[in-house]
Parts: C-alpha cells; sequence; structure tokens
C-alpha cells in the first residue's frame, strides 16, 4: 500500500525578504559611488586639518599633483622621482591650454602631499611651477573635527 | 450550492521564475561592492603664488608687509621651534596660541582682509606642520560649524636649502 507523506508535495521558498535587503543594498551602494574623475592616490595620506572645508564648487582648471611620503611625485599616473622631472609635462599642459586659448594663470594645481614629506619637496614643486607659469595653488588636506 | 467552473488551461497559481533577476541583481550588488572607495572627506587651502616679479609704479600704500611665521624643524622633520616675528611659541598647544595671537591681532577689523602672512620653514620640516600652522593662521570653526576666518593670505617664504 502506498503512503502518501502528509506534507505538501513542492516546498516554495519566500523569496521577498532577500530580494528586499539585496535591492537596499543596491540602493545603499549606488548612493555612496563616486564618479568623480579627482585622482586620489592611496600612497598619500594628507595632512588633517579642522577648518579644511571640501569646495563647493568643482575647481575650473584643475591639475593634480601628489607627493607621496619618500617624496617621489605622481603626475597623470605617472611616479616622478622629483620636482624637477615635472618641468616635461607642465610644460606639455601648458602648451595643451595655450592651443584651447586657455591662460596657464587660471589652472588651479592642487597639491596633494602626504603628510610625513618635507616640505622643501612641496616648496620645490610650488617653483618649478612658478616658473613654468602657474599661478593659483591649493594645498589639500583631510577634513576633521574642529577645535 | 454555486457551481465553481474552473477556467480550462490555466493553473491557480503562475510561478515567476525569479533566477534571471536575482543573478543580475547580485551582478549589481557585485559591481557596487566592488567599486565602493571609501574616502574621507578632502578640503582646500588656496595660495596665490606668482614668481617674483619687480614691481612697476609705487608700493600699494594699503599693502601691510606679511607676518612671518618661522618653523623650524630637527633633522628627523619635527617642529623645535614656531614663531611670529619675534614671538615664540612652545608647548603642546602652541598652534592655539599661535591662532589666539593671530586672532588678537587681526581681530574682526579690515586687517583680515589685508594681512599677509609668509610662512618661512625648515626644508626638512614635515609638510602636516605646515598645514596646521596654515590652520592656526587661517581662522577656526565655531561650535556650530561656522567657520570664522582670520589671513586670506597666504605665502611661503623662498625654500631653505636641505
Amino acid at each position: 500500500m502506498k503512503i502518501k507523506a502528509k506534507g505538501p508535495e513542492f516546498v516554495e521558498l519566500d523569496y521577498t525578504p532577500m530580494i528586499d535587503m539585496t535591492f537596499q543594498l543596491i540602493a545603499f551602494f549606488m548612493i555612496l559611488i563616486n564618479f568623480s574623475d579627482a585622482e586620489v592616490d592611496d600612497r598619500v595620506q594628507l595632512p588633517s586639518s579642522a577648518i579644511a572645508k571640501p569646495p563647493s564648487a568643482p575647481s575650473e582648471m584643475p591639475l593634480t599633483i601628489q607627493m607621496v611620503r619618500d617624496g617621489k611625485i605622481i603626475m597623470n599616473a605617472q611616479l616622478l622621482p622629483n620636482a624637477e622631472s615635472l618641468r616635461p609635462y607642465l610644460k606639455n599642459e601648458k602648451s595643451v591650454m595655450e592651443l584651447k586659448r586657455q591662460n596657464p594663470k587660471d589652472v588651479n594645481i592642487i597639491i596633494r602631499a602626504h603628510k610625513d614629506s618635507k616640505t622643501g619637496l612641496v616648496q620645490q614643486i610650488i617653483k618649478v611651477c612658478q616658473e613654468i607659469g602657474f599661478e593659483k595653488f591649493t594645498l589639500r588636506a583631510k577634513s576633521e573635527a574642529a577645535y | 450550492m454555486p457551481l465553481r467552473i474552473k477556467k480550462a488551461g490555466l493553473p491557480d497559481k503562475i510561478p515567476i521564475d525569479m533566477t534571471p533577476m536575482i543573478d543580475i541583481v547580485f551582478q549589481l550588488l557585485t559591481f557596487f561592492c566592488m567599486t565602493l572607495k571609501v574616502a574621507s572627506m578632502e578640503g582646500d587651502f588656496s595660495i596665490k603664488m606668482p614668481l617674483a616679479a619687480p614691481r612697476a609704479g609705487l608700493p600699494d600704500p594699503n599693502q601691510l608687509p606679511p607676518i612671518k611665521l618661522r618653523l623650524r624643524s630637527d633633522a628627523a622633520g619635527n617642529l623645535v621651534e614656531l614663531s611670529l616675528n619675534d614671538r615664540a611659541f612652545a608647548g603642546a598647544d602652541r598652534f592655539k596660541q599661535l591662532h589666539n595671537h593671530i586672532a588678537s591681532i587681526v581681530g574682526e577689523g579690515s586687517l583680515a582682509a589685508s594681512a599677509e602672512v609668509e610662512l618661512d620653514c625648515d626644508f626638512n620640516l614635515k609638510y602636516e606642520y605646515v598645514i596646521e600652522a596654515i590652520t592656526a593662521v587661517s581662522g577656526s570653526t565655531t561650535p556650530d560649524g561656522q567657520l570664522v576666518k582670520l589671513v586670506e593670505k597666504i605665502k611661503f617664504a623662498p625654500p631653505r636649502s636641505e
């Protein structure tokens, strides 16, 4: 004699909580995602400042130069040994701007230097940029709580 | 007794195949997880430093001479002396002292717009001290988050040799 099991023949899983959770996670990551093309290198640990606030609007003509702890410089994803080696790259940027009829004096040089790097090396970067014809500089720092 | 007529050909419950949707959703989740970059907020200090050129004509009478801030370091790059003109600041709260001193000089008057601080730093000085000094002379934030500006013009003295 065939005995029929008492339970249902087909167990239907309730996917609703899992799908709810997954969509919430997707929404969370979509809000957090950052598509900005700002050059940020993980090797650069910025110094902190209580009054450094993010700019209300992005710079019109930014040019980012980064310096890692040992003084090496990163520009356009290239690791350069010192400030002097920036010169050809900066001249190239200047030529491109002149072709586009833009004034190099309006370019905002953003300096992201490691907190333990030597100030003299940062000043060397500024000096090389000045000699090429750039005037506006921005020192970037990490925002922290006030005094 | 009411007669119940079953529609021919249609089952009671139409099962929806969730597999493709769940596949896509998990792929999206993986994409967002892998592209997430946790970055802290960053802020800027602007400095305008044209290359020094001979000035034509008379100097601007409203332009005050720069307030010279000297930052001296040891060989390891640690700050050993912080002085503004001839006044030295020492102790753990030296930057707070500097901030208070600058606030007493500049105050809330018209000097804030015209005052200029020139940072004279040793070559080996760690850059974080420079940012700390710029923070101290630039202003502070009130408990409700408002920025109180002090000196807006900041420049570097010519770099010292190593």
